[in-house]
């Protein structure tokens, strides 16, 4: 197809030609960067949690009043709930993943140090790892006799230096000692240091409020709550059983104690969609906008290549009565669509990259990856070229016997 | 004049009427979405107390010791209990406010009803003069009921509604954590969006039930909610003498001149404060107004700013999709702009002629964005975020909305109608 006498005719047609242009190479450049930002929301949604995310309830209860034995109640609570059928473990915790409440201190490998390494999430609570089906890579998890009472420790100095041990993720461990083995090295909290003794493959922070870089970073503590310094209820049961259990768990704290109000009783799959709804709903809009945007351009390519074909009836008429084929003529359009196309492209690329750019600045997104750019080209000439057919195929229609009508 | 080009208008638009749906589904889309955007983003923004904000401050320094000292750190959010008192009972400003947030379980008396928790604001007497909040029943309570942590409480009309059956409740009881309060009070509807006295809950759509005194709350141990940072010791059991930061101050300073010198009373207290050994780090103060302080604290999501880039980039794609289509549409009645200017019509009556016809399709546009804008608000509402309920068009956006579908549709018209009427009579009549 000779492409001389398409770009005659489109210089003839300057701003038209322009326009179609333009709308191509914004498109372009919007879609690109939506669906980066599309992409990267749904990478978002699947960041690991490292704990059994199908099999855990959480119920939270809180008591009225001034608790007189907290840790017997504790004690208490926890032993009916591992009595519920299909229960196989209950641990009362701090802090549970996804609930965007946490507890978090920052953190140093040199008491010395003058500025804090980093700052991380605290868990504790009895047989929380076990509970939450962490997976242990290295080292162990505490023993029995580690483990210490909150309440006891929470106002005494010399106690807070006794906790020994801690538990930390790999993702922590790599942070803060680069390809070496963690275990047996301190960490220092004030005053007083921990030794790590094992290390799982992951466990979320509750709330992600340093950005998501740090999600991983996490330390579990040999500490034991009870019901006046924690109100989480953590079980574990086979997915199948969790709204029963979660119903049975509720009303067995209810009974233990009526004086207790139940403030929440979610799955963990539960807790994880709400903490992740606001990327789903912005996924969600991105792509209403972006199919919004390629009809809006399919139909202003159907509209302005219809327009050209009844401005041309009589040219078309012309080449057809002069031995043009109807596939010259078909042609003809979808190599002139073709040629907008590319050049729109060409610009969409260019745009793409510096809206990409502006996002990187204010919105701290990471840099487009290349193969976008061919992606994208290759859906907005497909879509230009579905959307020049209906015109071209008319063009294409004219018969040869409109040359000699008219004038 | 005007009514014979609406005329031509409508008839021209008739005649192609696909290509006419075409352009007014394109503008209604582009301005559908982008007031809805908007619609958030302005209500996101707002000022919570118009008329108010420019004399209340958020007082903030820097108590801390000198672990993690850098020169160029901001000072800490928020206020210790020490400090937060020290500033209160100086008494410098014009009015001022110690407060933080928190939870307490309420023990209704009828048995129909369960304990239940609800949102409560620890707070001293000054908050509600401060806030301008309005009292439908009593009023509120006394600096000497702070000295004193008196049993006393102020309700929300909700939960006087709840407790009460919303009859004046003032002098009755409340039982809360297994103590029981006198009502002082009950106020009106009240809900300052964003959330501006403490960002560190729910900073849109937070409303507390109860409000009691700071000095009880911290007595009776009741729960806190919000933020709490610490260095040192920490925090313990103690929150009094705790080294923390997790207490709200506000004050009211009502002209530069004194916020010029309560800006030098935090510097002389922190100097002070050092000089006795409390404070270790050089002074570091800011004392920022609310609207500043909700510019820095960037209360606005950064997700809502996304949106209407995103929405006014898809607006900007639909305008050139109706620039082209207007100008093919317009270049297409050359023959018949022809004959007009043949018979006398001026270049100008003609361009004011296509500019009729455009703006048409901007009112028709703009009359379906703001549909569809109704639409996107109400999906908005749907939407579990906390902000979600704030989202509604209200009157300044509404003539928002027609003000940017005409102006922009006109625009778009512009370039057409001035390429159409360049037209010369004599070739379009010899063509024909």
């Amino acid at each position: 197809m000779d492409i001389v006498p398409i770009l005659s005719t489109l210089r003839r047609h300057k701003t038209t030609a322009l326009l179609v242009v333009l709308e191509i190479a914004l498109t372009c450049a919007i879609v690109c960067n939506a669906v980066f930002l599309i992409s990267n929301r749904l990478e978002r949604m699947k960041m690991p949690g490292g704990v059994a995310q199908h099999e855990l309830i959480m119920v939270q209860a809180a008591s009225i009043g001034q608790q007189a034995d907290a840790k017997a109640r504790a004690r208490e609570d926890l032993a009916l709930l591992r009595q519920i059928p299909g229960v196989t473990a209950a641990a009362l915790v701090n802090e549970v993943p996804f609930t965007n409440s946490s507890w978090n201190t920052s953190i140093k490998l040199d008491p010395k140090q003058k500025l804090a390494t980093l700052n991380a999430t605290q868990y504790y609570g009895e047989n929380l790892l076990q509970t939450f089906g962490t997976r242990l890579v290295a080292g162990r998890y505490f023993r029995d006799d580690e483990y210490m009472d909150f309440a006891d420790i929470r106002n005494n100095e010399e106690l807070q230096a006794k906790v020994g041990s801690i538990v930390i993720t790999q993702g922590l461990a790599e942070k803060l000692w680069p390809g070496q083995s963690p275990l047996g090295r301190s960490i220092y909290l004030g005053d007083s240091s921990v030794r790590v003794i094992g290390v799982v493959a992951g466990l979320i922070r509750p709330s992600l409020f340093n950005g998501d870089a740090s999600a991983q970073w996490s330390m579990v503590f040999p500490l034991r709550m009870d019901t006046g310094n924690a109100s989480r209820y953590v079980l574990r049961s086979a997915p199948a059983e969790r709204e029963r259990v979660l119903a049975a768990a509720a009303a067995a704290l209810r009974k233990a104690d009526p004086h207790r109000v139940i403030l929440d009783k979610k799955t963990l799959d539960e807790l994880r969609d709400d903490f992740f709804q606001g990327d789903r709903s912005m996924a969600g809009l991105m792509l209403g906008v972006c199919v919004a945007l390629l009809v809006v351009t399919a139909l202003g390519i159907v509209g302005l290549g219809s327009f050209w074909v009844a401005q041309r009836r009589r040219t078309i008429g012309v080449r057809r009565a002069l031995g043009a084929t109807r596939g010259n003529i078909l042609h003809y359009f979808q190599t002139e669509n073709f040629l907008l196309a590319t050049i729109g492209i060409a610009l969409g690329m260019v745009l793409a990259y510096g809206i990409n750019l502006f996002l990187m600045v204010h919105y701290e997104l990471p840099r487009l990856p290349a193969f976008y750019l061919p992606v994208g080209a290759a859906v907005l000439w497909l879509i230009g070229q579905a959307a020049v057919l209906g015109p071209a195929l008319r063009a294409a229609a004219v018969p040869p016997v409109v040359a000699t009508r008219s004038v | 004049m005007f009514g014979y080009y609406l005329d031509l208008a409508l008839r021209s638009l008739k005649r192609n009427r696909m290509l006419t749906a075409l352009m007014v589904v394109a503008i209604a889309l582009g301005i559908g979405a982008c007031m809805t955007t908007l619609t958030v983003l302005h209500v996101l923004s707002g000022d919570p107390l118009p008329g108010k904000s420019a004399r209340l401050y958020y007082p903030q320094i820097d108590p801390q010791d000198m672990d993690g000292y850098q020169p160029q750190n901001e000072p800490p959010l928020q206020v210790s209990w020490t400090d937060g008192m020290n500033l209160l009972h100086a008494k410098r400003a014009d009015n001022q406010a110690l407060m933080t947030g928190g939870s307490v379980p309420i023990q209704p008396e009828q048995s129909s009803l369960e304990p239940f928790y609800d949102d409560a604001r620890y707070t001293t007497a000054g908050f509600f003069a401060m806030f301008e909040v309005p009292f439908l029943y009593g009023r509120a309570w006394s600096e000497a009921d702070d000295d004193g942590s008196a049993r006393v409480a102020v309700l929300s009309r909700k939960l006087n509604d709840k407790l009460f059956g919303g009859a004046d409740s003032t002098g009755r009881t409340v039982r809360m954590e297994d103590v029981a309060f006198r009502v002082v009070g009950v106020i009106d509807d009240w809900r300052p969006n964003p959330h501006f006295y403490d960002l560190f809950s729910a900073r849109y759509g937070g409303e507390e039930s109860v409000f009691v005194p700071l000095t009880t709350a911290a007595d009776l141990k009741f729960g806190r909610n919000g933020s709490m940072d610490c260095w040192g010791k920490g925090s313990g059991d103690n929150m009094k003498t705790a080294t923390c930061t997790w207490l709200q101050l506000w004050v009211q300073l009502d002209s530069p001149a004194k916020a010029a010198a309560y800006k030098d009373f935090l510097i002389h207290y922190s100097q002070e404060q050092k000089a006795i050994g409390n404070f270790q780090r050089p002074p570091n103060v800011r004392l920022r107004n609310l609207m500043e302080w909700l510019d820095y604290a960037k209360v606005v999501p950064s997700d809502v700013r996304l949106q209407v880039w995103l929405a006014l980039g898809f607006l900007l794609v639909c305008l050139v999709n109706t620039v082209g289509l207007m100008l093919a549409k317009f270049l297409r009645r050359s023959a018949e702009l022809g004959v007009r200017r043949a018979l006398g019509a001026s270049r100008r009556s003609v361009f004011a002629q296509l500019l009729v016809e455009a703006g048409t399709v901007g009112l028709v546009g703009g009359l379906g964005g703001l549909l569809l804008a109704v639409a996107g608000l109400w999906l908005v509402r749907r939407q579990p975020v906390n902000y979600a309920a704030l989202a509604h068009l209200d009157l300044p956006m509404l003539a928002t909305t027609f003000l940017l579908a005409v102006g922009a549709t006109l625009l778009a018209g512009l370039l057409p109608a001035w390429r159409a009427c360049q037209v010369t009579p004599a070739l379009q009549l010899k063509s024909n």
